[in-house]
């Protein structure tokens, strides 16, 4: 760590994979010159255009926004795009694809396992009123504190670092894993919702909720401070306040209507056709 | 569409402890595990010494005398200090499982604050307990035992 932030040269240590020439991956070795406020990302970049044309890796808004360039940076796993170089190293450099996600190439990790294991959490609204839900007449009502009952665990950018520093993941290869157990809490405890029955069913397998010993690390290295360790907990906690047949029964926030003698002003435009054929 | 092999890079049990910079609670994750392993084996072997008693005083007596070697005292501390860390951890862990130790969901503000800071203070708090405890059976252990 540098307290006065000079331009100086550190070594990146890449780990490479080619699926079409390489049996296993390797490290490799790329000197690069930092200027301060440099991020890895800016430092990748840098071995693109003057060292190796071939070095892969996934990246899309350069903000920490997409969560696109989910990279293991000197043992932690983070964005790229987020991290300036010099904050972590004046000297070496190590980078790797995220861990417990087979390696396309180079640091360009399959995610797709991890977007399954969200699809399979149902992380939707779930009603009854499935008019409503096509064709509204209203809001539904939330006030702020049910609005802040699940408000941090939107924020997830699917970028898998949670899941790379996982170390169930590191050993269970089913578990479902702190992002998707974390949206499954986003959804159950949303006022708006009607769906704890049908989503529980889908976290207590047997590689679900309860395979979570709370290593802590997914809430330590969220990039967007999401805290899926605290939402796994937390549905922990209802799930079992609801086997001990402590809690009261959930009804899900009511339509508010429209306010009467408004008219709808007409500058608002109205909603675009569908895009899909409804059911 | 061409189909290109992907390479496994999964940590393993290996990764509960190497290739990466981790945080104090997955230590304690992984030294929970460790220790309860480690109990569990005690717990196997203490049955099979006990039930050595029905073959007769003389082959209890021998295998108590095996017993008294002091490889097998340091391990019995060994199985001690386990238990005192495995118990306090699992007190934390019970608290902490059940979202009594997590505190409420809020707006993530950076610097962002989790909940692995909520729990620290009893995290700490369990193990400087789990080292007094430690220590404290370390004197009376090995005093009795030598003197």
């Amino acid at each position: 760590m540098t307290n006065e932030r000079k331009s100086c040269e550190v070594v990146f240590h890449v780990r490479r994979f080619n699926p079409e020439t390489d049996e296993k991956p390797y490290w490799q070795q790329f000197t690069v010159k930092v200027e301060p406020g440099m991020t890895v990302l800016d430092g990748l970049h840098q071995i693109k255009r003057q060292h190796d044309f071939s070095l892969a890796w996934r990246y899309s808004c350069r903000m920490g926004v997409c969560g696109s360039c989910g990279m293991l940076i000197n043992g932690s796993a983070t964005l790229a795009c987020n991290t300036q170089i010099l904050d972590i190293s004046d000297r070496n450099l190590t980078i790797a694809a995220l861990p417990n996600f087979k390696i396309i190439r180079d640091l360009v990790s399959d995610l797709s396992p991890m977007f399954e294991k969200h699809v399979a959490v149902l992380p939707y609204m779930l009603r009854d009123d499935i008019q409503e839900m096509h064709e509204p007449t209203g809001e539904y009502y939330q006030s702020p504190d049910d609005l802040l009952e699940y408000l941090q665990f939107t924020y997830c950018i699917k970028c898998g670092c949670c899941m790379a520093a996982c170390p169930t993941m590191a050993t269970d290869d089913a578990f479902l894993g702190p992002q998707p157990l974390a949206q499954a809490y986003r959804y159950t405890i949303d006022n708006r919702d009607d769906g704890t029955d049908r989503r529980k069913k889908a976290v207590t397998v047997e590689h679900g909720l309860f395979r979570c010993h709370y290593g802590g690390e997914c809430s330590a290295v969220c990039p967007k401070g999401v805290d899926p360790a605290r939402a796994i907990q937390l549905m922990k906690k209802q799930l079992f306040f609801d086997f001990l047949k402590l809690t009261k029964h959930k009804t899900p926030a009511h339509v508010l209507g429209r306010p009467e003698g408004v008219e709808r002003n007409p500058k608002i435009p109205e909603p675009p056709p569908y895009t899909v054929e409804q059911e | 569409m061409l189909q290109l092999k992907r390479h496994p890079n999964k940590l393993g049990i290996g990764g509960w402890l190497l290739k990466g910079r981790w945080g104090y609670e997955r230590y304690l994750y992984i030294l929970h595990r460790i220790t309860g392993l480690g109990i569990l084996t005690y717990f196997l072997l203490h049955i099979f010494v006990t039930s050595s008693r029905v073959l007769g005083m003389k082959t209890w007596e021998a295998v108590m005398g095996v017993l008294h070697h002091p490889v097998f005292m340091l391990g019995e501390y060994a199985v001690y200090a386990a238990f005192i860390f495995h118990a306090l951890n699992g007190i934390r862990l019970i608290l902490i499982e059940y979202g009594f130790a997590v505190g409420k969901a809020e707006e993530p503000v950076y610097p962002y604050r989790s909940s692995v800071n909520v729990q620290r203070p009893l995290g700490v708090g369990v193990m400087v307990l789990a080292v007094i405890l430690a220590l404290v059976g370390a004197a009376r252990f090995f005093m009795l035992n030598g003197g």
